[in-house]
């Protein structure tokens, strides 16, 4: 199952909602919310998260990779 | 919607927020700690290891269920296998325990609850009250509905990824360098040395290590963190780990009990951790150090200052920016030093090659070193390697 955003996708079977893309996020777009890792609209698809996600969870919808 | 009224609202219930709440509440003032999971101390986002002074200074005697394994040292590996073995007392950060925070967290919390603070749990908080641009509380959803909690302090003990630090408008952003990700399995039925902590450096780990924590005979977190800066492909941490694990004989046998995920910061100490009716505390103040990751006794000494600043700040009814003072500049002279110092030897060794790390630990496994301090290790190598020395001169 994934939830999909505007710029990222997160696959809920890998995601530990361990935070690490939270607080990486240089824009403050992502977060925890009843454990659930989620983005808002401050996303600008920079894929940071992409790369910090230690078990490689969250995709950018555009198929590019990292950075 | 309910309200709850109080003087202080720690948000996580971890080392750092139990610790604070705790000193909070022991002096006077009325504390409610709010954690966002189900359950304290669960579940666990880190390799465990601590040092065995840091328990009586914080003045906790935790039960023995607490500590998992105490261990006679620590075992420095170089990428082409030389091995520093040093003792616990020459090693001084994050080595002697390896702790079981599932419940050492518990008690943290326990010590907590017993000075009266107030516990809830499954409870996140999703904003900050602020009124005229000053806070005055936080909003929260929870198992029995929205709450709003007003208090006359916020204190974000949220960890890594903090919100209540962005929200409150204090500077915690982090350069890429200064951000490393992790991964750890606990692995059971492998071929350790249960008695001690071992730290492989190089290229296994680039700008990080690998850890291996013995839990017991046969049992122990293995986890490796890597710097952000140099990362290239999503899903790196977990399959470096995996790779690393798969070489080593002692470890490809193994069967996982538990994953853990999560990312540390590696900065140097950042410009400020208060504002009017708000103080940062633990990982969200980015109290972590440097080069070995570790938090919890950091967490520890800056919650204990943080509890006594808010037990004088109740007493005198000020809670603004000045008055919390106090406890900026309290922490910042218990270890503002030694995280500066670590944060620049890190930025050095997260550029040495495998082949520097390499003459390094044969070396010091050869002379010996007194202390494991960046100015011992130089002292140490400077006559068999006085280029490697000249590089960390701005260090000396």
């Amino acid at each position: 199952m994934k939830s999909e955003f505007e710029w990222i996708s997160i696959d809920l079977q890998l995601c530990m909602h361990c935070g690490a893309c939270v607080g990486t996020c240089p824009n403050n777009a992502l977060f925890l919310h009843d454990l659930t890792v989620g983005a808002n609209e401050k996303c600008k698809g920079c894929g940071t998260c992409t790369l910090v996600c230690p078990v490689g969870a969250i995709e950018k919808e555009d198929g590019s990779e990292g950075r | 919607m309910k309200i709850i009224e109080t003087d202080i609202v720690v948000i996580g219930a971890g080392p750092a927020g139990s610790t604070t709440a705790r000193y909070a509440a022991k002096g006077g003032a009325k504390v409610v700690m709010i954690e966002k999971r189900q359950e304290i101390g669960s579940p666990v986002r880190c390799g465990e290891g601590i040092s065995k002074g840091l328990l009586p200074k914080m003045d906790i005697d935790p039960p023995a269920r607490c500590i998992a394994r105490e261990v006679v040292g620590a075992k420095i590996v170089s990428p082409a296998g030389h091995v520093l073995t040093i003792s616990e007392e020459q090693a001084g950060n994050e080595v002697g325990i390896v702790l079981d925070r599932v419940f050492f967290d518990k008690y943290l919390a326990k010590l907590a609850a017993d000075e009266g603070t107030e516990i809830l749990l499954k409870t996140t908080v999703v904003g900050l009250l602020t009124e005229n641009g000053r806070v005055t509380g936080a909003r929260a959803t929870s198992i029995e509905g929205d709450l709003e909690i007003h208090a006359r302090c916020v204190v974000g003990a949220d960890g890594f990824e903090s919100q209540i630090s962005r929200w409150a408008g204090i500077d915690t952003k982090l350069n890429l360098r200064d951000i490393t990700s992790c991964f750890q399995y606990r692995l059971t039925g492998i071929d350790i040395d249960p008695d001690y902590c071992e730290f492989t450096l190089g290229s296994a780990a680039p700008g990080g290590y690998v850890w291996i924590f013995p839990k017991d005979e046969d049992t122990a977190n293995v986890g490796l963190g890597l710097q952000l800066s140099q990362l290239k492909n999503p899903g790196e941490i977990k399959r470096t780990l995996d790779k690393f694990i798969t070489n080593d004989e002692r470890l490809r046998k193994g069967e996982p009990l538990e994953m853990v995920s999560g990312a540390v910061s590696t900065c140097a100490p950042i410009e400020k951790t208060i504002g009017d009716a708000i103080l940062l505390v633990g990982d969200s103040a980015r109290q972590i150090d440097p080069i070995t990751g570790g938090g919890i006794s950091n967490g520890c000494i800056a919650g204990k200052i943080a509890g006594e600043t808010l037990a004088i700040a109740t007493k005198e009814n000020d809670f603004s920016e000045r008055s919390l003072q106090r406890y900026e500049r309290g922490w910042r002279e218990e270890i503002e030093e030694r995280l500066y110092l670590n944060w620049m030897a890190k930025e050095k060794l997260v550029t040495l090659s495998d082949e520097t790390f390499d003459k390094i630990i044969e070396t010091l496994s050869e002379v010996g070193v007194e202390k494991l301090s960046t100015l011992s290790i130089l002292q140490a190598v400077k006559k068999r390697y006085p280029e490697i020395v000249a590089e960390f001169s701005d260090l000396l």
